[in-house]
């Protein structure tokens, strides 16, 4: 087959890549959309397979089949409140693997560079190339072919391409290593930094700057290697300065930046099908991270450096005090209500307890109360991740409403749950100039009528931040464990 | 639940402890049945840090007895004179008679209702004696105080109850039927006033079937009125009407012109009206008089009038307080003005309450102290008389408002205004696209210069399909950003790409590299796609 072939087929395959993303526009046309993914991929598999330059395509077959036994087991036994950990070690492995195929990339040019040494001609080619010299480079396949044909300005662009996309990979997979860590616990969420603080990611960075000057220079392969090595650390540090609650911008900002690596990768393959798809998962994330920042009222750069912005003075004191109420006051409560909406956050996620939550749902909405769920842009450690749940437990989607589209409806209700949610519903973020959530958009459910919050103990949220709502007249504190208070609350209903 | 024995008696107080002391009188005025202590509140008002006392058999009437009130803690006094003596904080309901005011003592607490608009004396007395007096009827119309409005509790229960006493007096089903025995059409009710009472009366009534009309000077009120079921009747008069909302959401007078308008619109409706209920009243005056004699006899025989205003002479000709009269033409006019005290469990639970909150808001640290906040809107609105001063009538309260005003709407915008911010939108989004084009134009050219053709040709394809990523991207529901970036992160593995052409390399190390990359991207392919369309598969429509 012949080159003509691979790029009609990446073209296809773009063009069906860009559908099944935006596909997404709607739950229905989604499930379309995502046939539209798959079919693309095998495409492009394929096309790279049967094209020009390629050998050893059984052992790609093989190890591209393995890699599916391991991933049909990850995604058939991971729980759907796993999901953000699954997805941060998955862009780890685009991380790596765009590494090891930068690194690859180096290796072929210094081989190809060798190649043309023993035979005494010049390389990089100079602007006039010898016949001799042309013939001798159509001696290579696959990439080292491409490598051969360049000038040497075409070698330095090579190079920096190869540099951008081996440090950016290295940070995505570090960092989503350790984002992987801190959401599923194994690593401490709380935000912690080394003693320099952003002092050592400066010098990382401006380190890397330097090597990366050098290996321009041709100081050889050494040079790549502590590249790699500075940006898996500055992707370490990085991530381990920000806290879990921040994790719904991280996981979106190392999925761009899976895909700028890819995009970068592209480049010096001079694949375009690579620079494509890398430049729509990178803006894709990018957009997400907007997104979620914008849903925080915080700056993308304050999230990413880690912590909270300076607060301006003391947090308001709280007056009053957290009452408690059993489930018998909330099965009574909801008894008299007509209307009702349940605000989901990570504690949900963490008691595994949107089975219960739908449950009450489905009675409360079989006695022809109305129930709506209320869902913040970043309720969860994921871009909608309380979807995902509530999807799993089978609540009907056209329920599940966003926090616009709700939050006018909070005065006219009766009852409102919320359930293993804190900052999202902190009204401290509209009343407290001090508070370092202050200006952050947030639920209203405080102007409903009463308020029941089903939370472990007194604590504060992983931001740290005390919310007072716990403390308003209208709201009582059905402490426990999100799933065990559910059950014992459906137990009350009947 | 009359007489239920409430749940334990945590906080028990040992006799002659030296807790601030609350009691309740038995009620004095003949006739009265509620009481302003219950059990249930005896226990919150403990838990407050309180001690409770009560004069024996003052709940009896309400259906509260003694061993109740003994079960929940509270200790009961032989006589009205011995429960003056001992308590500091005297909760009662009626207005207090004058035996009652010359037992207060300085360092007392009064709360009750108190009219103090037109009980001068009393204020006098209490000015004398130094006590101080917190009148029920004073709390402020606001929203943080509507617990303890027992205005609104008590015109909730006279409301209702005057439906039940008008199905009494009616012959007739309330809810039109279709029998073997005939047809039964339903019965028409006409509220006159929709504050609390007149709504409350909508409900009751609609709730037995009734066909019901409302009428309210305020023309804001509609919407609830028509809220309860009821139809709102309207008045063809082209006035400002001046708003509740400025006047604590109670009526006020109404000029000759608007009254002229509503009497004929009455006129009109009188016939046609089986049951009329009136609630009109304006603060501090005498009933306005709304439904004439020639009224009265207009309607059939048969016909009930329910006037909830009797006690401020009603708002119906031929009303007579505290009776029930039937005219020459067979209509009934009921003017009881007990309403509350004819259902003096439920009005008894609620003022019970509506004092407990009272105390809960006098007593902020929940120490069994009274701390007297004459800064505190709600508290100083409510006192009539403290530390031997006359305190009414109070300062106007700071929030007023409490129903919004519907005038308050944004204006519409004149189509000209529309279009001329639609222009300026416009332009300000011209200008900004223009500027961010222009910078992004000279950025690629900058870089074409210096850029050989080869690398600019993929350069050209990177930023279009950047443009592409953030206009698709935007389309996503909120809902799938998790399956959006699973999907994502599935086809970000086409980084197994480069490595399938680089696996064919002749060098050892090369192949190991890309072999490893693959297999991480095949998990990757996989995994991302099997997780993304388990995720969609589950998002169902209800």
């Amino acid at each position: 087959m012949d080159f003509g072939f691979t790029i009609a087929a990446y073209a296809v395959a773009a063009v069906l890549f860009i559908l099944s993303l935006g596909g997404l526009s709607g739950q229905e046309s989604a499930k379309r959309a995502i046939w539209y993914g798959i079919v693309g991929m095998a495409i492009a598999v394929l096309a790279t397979l049967v094209g020009p330059g390629q050998g050893l395509w059984l052992l790609s077959l093989v190890l591209i089949g393995a890699g599916g036994v391991v991933g049909y087991q990850l995604a058939t036994r991971v729980q759907m409140t796993q999901m953000p950990e699954l997805v941060a070690i998955m862009h780890s492995l685009v991380g790596l693997a765009a590494v090891f195929v930068g690194l690859n990339a180096d290796f072929e040019m210094g081989r190809v560079a060798a190649a043309f040494g023993e035979a005494g001609l010049a390389f990089p080619r100079l602007e006039e190339a010898s016949l001799e010299a042309m013939d001798f480079a159509k001696q290579f396949t696959g990439f080292a072919a491409i490598v051969a044909k360049k000038t040497a300005v075409e070698i330095n662009i090579l190079k920096v391409e190869l540099m951008l996309g081996i440090w950016i990979g290295a940070v995505t997979f570090t960092g989503s290593v350790i984002a992987y860590g801190k959401l599923a616990g194994k690593v401490d969420s709380a935000a912690k930094k080394l003693p320099g603080g952003h002092m050592l990611n400066a010098g990382a960075a401006i380190l890397s700057l330097v090597v990366a000057a050098l290996y321009l220079g041709g100081a050889g392969m050494w040079t790549l290697i502590a590249l790699t090595l500075l940006a898996f650390f500055i992707g370490y540090h990085l991530i381990m300065g920000i806290g879990g609650a921040d994790m719904p911008v991280v996981v979106s900002m190392l999925n761009s930046y899976s895909g700028w690596a890819a995009a970068a990768i592209g480049f010096s393959l001079g694949n375009d099908l690579l620079i494509v798809v890398g430049a729509l998962v990178g803006s894709s994330g990018a957009i997400l991270s907007y997104i979620m920042c914008k849903a925080m009222n915080r700056h993308f750069v304050s999230v990413i450096l880690g912590g909270f912005g300076g607060t301006s003075g003391p947090a308001m004191e709280v007056e009053g005090e957290q009452i408690a109420i059993e489930a018998d006051g909330v099965a009574q409560a909801l008894d008299e209500a007509d209307s009702v909406i349940i605000v989901p956050g990570y504690g949900m996620a963490v008691a595994q307890a949107q089975q219960s939550v739908s449950e009450l749902t489905k009675r409360l909405r079989a006695k022809g109360k109305e129930v709506r769920f209320a869902i913040h842009p970043v309720a969860g450690r994921l871009p909608g991740h309380m979807n995902v749940l509530l999807a799993e437990a089978k609540v009907p989607y056209d329920i599940v409403m966003e926090m616009d589209e709700i939050n006018e409806d909070f005065p006219d209700t009766d009852v409102v749950i919320v359930i293993g949610s804190n900052d999202i519903v902190n009204p401290a973020a509209q009343d407290d100039p001090n508070s370092p959530i202050a200006g952050m958009p947030v639920l209203e459910v405080w102007k409903a009528k009463q308020v029941f919050v089903s939370k472990r103990g007194q604590g504060t949220g992983y931001s740290g931040i005390e919310n007072p709502l716990f403390f308003k007249e209208n709201t009582r504190m059905f402490y426990g464990d999100a799933k065990a208070s559910l059950d014992k609350l459906l137990s009350l209903l009947d | 639940m009359p007489g239920a024995a409430p749940r334990g008696a945590a906080n028990r107080n040992e006799k002659g402890s030296d807790k601030v002391k609350i009691g309740t009188p038995k009620e004095v005025i003949e006739g009265e049945a509620r009481v302003a202590m219950t059990p249930d509140s005896a226990l919150q008002l403990q838990k407050l840090g309180y001690e409770c006392l009560i004069e024996t058999g003052a709940g009896a009437a309400a259906g509260f007895t003694d061993a109740a009130y003994k079960e929940a803690g509270v200790t009961i006094k032989k006589t009205a004179n011995a429960l003056w003596k001992d308590a500091d904080i005297i909760a009662k309901v009626r207005i207090p008679t004058d035996e009652e005011m010359g037992r207060l003592t300085k360092n007392k607490t009064l709360i009750s209702f108190f009219n103090p608009g037109g009980n001068e004396a009393g204020l006098e007395m209490a000015k004398e004696k130094g006590a101080n007096v917190i009148a029920m009827e004073m709390v402020p119309r606001i929203s943080r105080a509507q617990k303890m409005d027992a205005l609104s509790s008590m015109a909730n229960i006279a409301g209702y109850r005057a439906v039940i006493e008008a199905g009494n007096n009616y012959g007739r089903f309330f809810t039109g039927q279709i029998t073997a025995a005939g047809k039964v059409p339903p019965a028409r009710v006409l509220v006159v006033g929709a504050g609390v009472a007149g709504l409350a009366a909508i409900g009751a009534a609609v709730s037995l079937g009734a066909v019901v009309y409302a009428f309210d000077v305020r023309p804001e009120v509609a919407e609830q009125v028509e809220s309860m079921g009821a139809e709102f009747v309207y008045l063809d008069f082209e006035e400002e009407q001046q708003d509740g909302a400025a006047t604590g959401g109670y009526a006020s007078v109404s000029s000759p012109e608007f009254r002229e308008a509503q009497l004929a619109k009455f006129r009109e409706l009188a016939p046609d009206m089986d049951i009329v209920i009136t609630t009109a009243l304006i603060p501090n005056r005498e009933a306005p008089k709304l439904w004439l004699e020639d009224m009265v006899k207009a309607m059939r025989r048969g016909s009930v009038i329910v006037d909830l205003a009797a006690e401020k002479g009603g708002n119906v000709e031929g009303t007579v307080a505290d009776e029930k009269v039937v005219t020459d033409n067979g209509v009934t006019i009921i003017g009881y003005t007990d309403f509350p005290s004819r259902m003096a469990t439920q009005a008894s639970l609620l003022y019970a309450t509506n004092i407990r909150h009272m105390m809960t808001d006098l007593t902020p640290e929940k120490d069994g102290q009274i701390n007297h906040d004459m800064d505190d809107d709600v508290i100083r609105g409510a006192t009539v008389a403290f530390e031997g001063e006359i305190t009414f009538p109070p300062p106007p309260p700071k929030v007023a408002a409490i129903a919004a005003r519907p005038q308050e709407k944004p204006k519409e915008l004149t189509p000209e205004e529309k279009r001329a911010a639609e222009v300026a939108a416009f332009k300000a989004q011209t200008k900004q696209q223009v500027t961010l084009l222009a910078i992004g134009a000279a950025l690629v050219l900058s870089v074409g210069l210096v850029a050989p053709a080869s690398f600019m040709q993929h350069f050209i394809v990177f930023l279009l399909s950047v443009f592409v990523g953030f206009q698709v991207i935007w389309g996503v529901s909120h809902s799938l950003h998790t399956p959006l970036m699973a999907v994502t992160n599935a086809i970000s593995s086409i980084i197994i790409l480069g490595a399938l052409m680089q696996i064919g390399s002749s060098s050892a190390l090369i192949t190991i590299l890309a072999a490893l990359a693959v297999f991480m991207a095949g998990i990757n392919i996989f995994g991302g796609f099997l997780v993304t369309r388990r995720m969609l598969a589950m998002f169902q429509k209800s």
